[in-house]
C-alpha cells in the first residue's frame, strides 16, 4: 500500500508540474507580450512599459515561472488587473457558489442514477429496462445549457417555483439552495444518464458471477442479492465515472453559471477573458486543473481501498 | 439490423443531408435580414418560424448543421490522425520510455477538461471556429491513443503477430499491416462517439461565444441569441436545441448499433 501511495503521489506532483508549465507557457509566453495584449491596441507605449514593469515581465521567463508557482503555493495568486484585488480573494468569493453547485449536482446525479440503474439491471430486457435505457440515451444527447433554458421556461417563468437566475448569497440558505436548484438539475441530468448506464452494465456483469447464484441458492430474493452482494462489487467502475464526472461538473458549471447569471468561477473566467485579465485567467485555469488532478488522485486511492487486488498489482 | 441502429442511421443521415444540401441551397438566404418578418411562429412560409432578425430558422438550422458537422469531423480527424499512431507506437514498444511518455501525456490532457482547454486557447488566440476545432481535437487525441493502445496490446500477444515478427517484419510494419486493420472496428465506434461529443462541445463553445463567430450560422449561437427571447418566442430556442439532441442521439444510437453489429460476439449475447 505504501509503495502504491508513493507512486500515486509522485505522479500527482508530476502532473501538477507539467500542467503549471503548460498553462504558464500558454498565457505568458505564447502571446508574445502579455502587457500589450491586456491593454489592447490603443495603449500608449508608456502605459505598456509601466504594466510590464508592474507584472515583472522584464525578468527572465524561468524566474517569472518560479515566482508564480512559489506565490501559488503560499496562497498568493497575484492581483487582478481589472478588479484591483487579490485573485485569491476573487476566487474564494466565487468558489462558495461553484463548489456547492458542483456538489449539489453530483448528489442529484447519484440520487437519480442509482434507482434507475438498479431498476434497469433488475428488470433486464423488460419494459422498465428499455424505458430507462431510452431515457438515458436522450439524457446523454441533451446539451445541458439548452436543458437549463427549458427548465427556466417551465419552472421559473411558467410555474414560478424557482428563480430564473442570480444568486442571493448564503445569508439565507433556503433562497440560496432554491437559486442553485435549477442549475444543479441541468448539470446533473446528463451526468445521471451516463452514471445509470455504467451502473446497469456493471451490475449485469456482476449478476452473472457464481457467488450471486450461491446467494440466490441460499434463499435470498433477487432484490436482496442485488443490494447486498452485486451492488458493492459493481461500485468500482461507478466510482471511476463519478470521479471523472466531478471534473465535468466543475467545467460544465462554467457554461451553466452563464445561463443562470451565477457569480461563480465560470462567470469570473469569462469576464476575465473579455476584459483580457490574463492574471485571473491563468490562476483560475490552474485552480480548475488542480481540482481535477486532485479528484483523480483521490479516486485512485479510493479504488485501492475498495479493491485490494489493485494494491498488489502495482 | 435492429431498430436503434436503423433509427440512428436515419437521424445521422438526415443531419448530414441537411448540411450537404445547405452547401448549395437553403429555403431562404441565411444572411439576409428581414426585420418585418421577425419572430414569426412556424407557418407554411417559414416551417420553423423566424428569429429576431426575421431569418428563416429552418434555413439557419441547415447551415448550422454544416458548421457542427464540419467542426466535429475535423476534430475527430485530429484526434485519430495523432492519437492512433501514438497508440500504435506505445503498444508496439510496451513498457518502453515512449509508451510511458505517451500514456502520461494522455493523463495530462485528460486532466484539462476540454472546455478549459478551449478557454485557454480562446483567451490567447481569440474565439473562432478554428480554435474550437483545435480545442476539441486536442481532447480527442488521448481518447484515440488509449483505445488504439488497448486494442493493439491484446493483438500483440496473438500467434499470427508473432509469426509476422519471426518472418522478419518490423514493428512499425506489423502495426500498419496487421494491427491497424484489426482494430478498425474499435476506432469506427469510438469515432462515432467522439463525433457526437464534438457536436455537443461545439454547441457549448458557440453558446458561450467561444466558437463560430457571426455570420457563420451555428446551433449553439442560435441558442445563445434565443435565450433573451425565450419568453416571447419559445420556438426560437426550441428548434436549435432539438436539432442538437436529435443529431447527437442519432450518432450515439448508430455508434452503439455498429458496435453490436461489428462484433459478432455481442450480437449473439444480445
Amino acid at each position: 500500500m505504501q509503495r502504491y501511495l508513493l507512486k500515486r503521489l509522485v505522479s500527482l506532483a508530476l502532473s501538477l508540474l507539467v500542467a503549471s508549465l503548460v498553462i504558464f507557457a500558454a498565457i505568458e509566453v505564447v502571446p508574445g507580450d502579455p502587457a500589450s495584449y491586456m491593454l489592447g491596441l490603443n495603449a500608449s507605449e508608456d502605459t505598456v512599459a509601466a504594466l510590464r514593469d508592474r507584472l515583472g515581465l522584464n525578468e527572465p521567463v524561468p524566474l517569472r515561472y518560479l515566482r508564480w508557482v512559489v506565490g501559488m503555493v503560499q496562497g498568493d495568486f497575484g492581483q487582478s488587473y481589472t478588479y484591483k484585488v487579490a485573485v485569491a480573494e476573487l476566487v474564494a468569493q466565487r468558489m462558495v457558489v461553484s463548489l456547492p453547485l458542483a456538489l449539489y449536482a453530483l448528489v442529484l446525479a447519484v440520487v437519480i442514477a442509482f434507482p434507475a440503474g438498479l431498476l434497469a439491471a433488475a428488470k433486464r430486457g423488460r419494459v422498465a429496462d428499455a424505458a430507462v435505457m431510452g431515457a438515458t440515451q436522450v439524457g446523454i444527447a441533451l446539451p445541458n445549457f439548452w436543458f437549463a433554458m427549458l427548465l427556466v421556461l417551465a419552472f421559473a417563468l411558467h410555474w414560478q417555483v424557482f428563480p430564473a437566475g442570480g444568486f442571493p448569497g448564503w445569508s439565507d440558505p433556503v433562497q440560496a439552495f432554491r437559486a442553485l436548484t435549477l442549475p444543479a438539475v441541468a448539470l446533473a441530468l446528463p451526468q445521471a444518464a451516463i452514471l445509470a448506464r455504467v451502473l446497469r452494465s456493471a451490475l449485469i456483469e456482476t449478476l452473472g458471477q457464481d457467488y450471486i447464484r450461491t446467494a440466490r441458492a441460499k434463499g435470498l430474493t433477487g432484490g436482496q442479492t442485488i443490494l447486498y452482494h452485486a451492488l458493492r462489487n459493481a461500485l468500482i467502475p461507478v466510482l471511476t465515472i463519478l470521479g471523472m464526472q466531478f471534473s465535468f461538473l466543475l467545467a460544465g458549471a462554467i457554461i451553466i453559471e452563464n445561463v443562470f447569471y451565477l457569480p461563480g468561477l465560470g462567470r469570473l473566467i469569462f469576464q476575465a477573458i473579455t476584459q483580457r485579465d490574463l492574471i485571473v485567467v491563468e490562476s483560475v485555469v490552474m485552480i480548475l486543473v488542480f481540482a481535477v488532478i486532485l479528484v483523480t488522485f483521490l479516486v485512485d486511492l479510493a479504488y485501492a481501498a475498495i479493491d485490494p487486488r489493485l494494491r498488489k498489482r502495482t | 439490423m435492429r431498430l436503434p441502429l436503423l433509427l440512428g442511421l436515419a437521424l445521422s443521415a438526415a443531419a448530414l443531408l441537411a448540411a450537404l444540401v445547405s452547401l448549395f441551397w437553403t429555403p431562404y438566404d441565411v444572411t439576409a435580414l428581414a426585420i418585418a418578418d421577425k419572430l414569426q411562429p412556424p407557418s407554411p412560409a417559414h416551417w420553423l418560424g423566424t428569429d429576431h432578425f426575421g431569418r428563416d430558422i429552418a434555413s439557419m438550422l441547415m447551415a448550422g448543421a454544416q458548421t457542427s458537422l464540419a467542426v466535429a469531423l475535423v476534430a475527430v480527424g485530429i484526434g485519430m490522425g495523432l492519437g492512433v499512431p501514438l497508440g500504435l507506437l506505445a503498444a508496439a514498444n510496451r513498457g518502453s520510455l515512449i509508451d510511458e511518455v505517451v500514456m502520461r501525456g494522455n493523463d495530462l490532457i485528460f486532466a484539462f477538461p476540454s472546455l478549459v482547454i478551449a478557454i485557454l486557447i480562446t483567451a490567447v488566440f481569440g474565439p473562432s471556429a478554428t480554435n474550437a476545432i483545435i480545442a476539441i481535437g486536442i481532447f480527442n487525441i488521448p481518447v484515440f491513443a488509449r483505445v488504439t493502445r488497448g486494442g493493439a496490446l491484446s493483438l500483440w500477444t496473438l500467434d499470427y503477430i508473432r509469426a509476422a515478427e519471426v518472418a522478419g517484419k518490423g514493428r512499425i510494419r506489423i502495426s500498419a499491416e496487421h494491427i491497424l486493420p484489426n482494430i478498425l472496428n474499435l476506432l469506427i465506434v469510438q469515432g462515432t462517439i467522439q463525433f457526437s461529443l464534438g457536436i455537443l462541445a461545439e454547441a457549448g463553445l458557440s453558446y458561450v461565444g467561444l466558437g463560430a463567430q457571426p455570420p457563420t450560422p451555428s446551433w449553439g449561437r442560435m441558442l445563445a441569441e434565443a435565450q433573451t427571447m425565450v419568453t416571447i418566442a419559445p420556438h426560437v430556442a426550441l428548434f436549435p436545441g432539438l436539432a442538437i439532441v436529435l443529431t447527437v442521439l442519432g450518432l450515439n444510437l448508430m455508434g452503439d448499433g455498429l458496435r453490436d453489429h461489428l462484433d459478432p460476439r455481442l450480437r449473439r449475447a444480445a
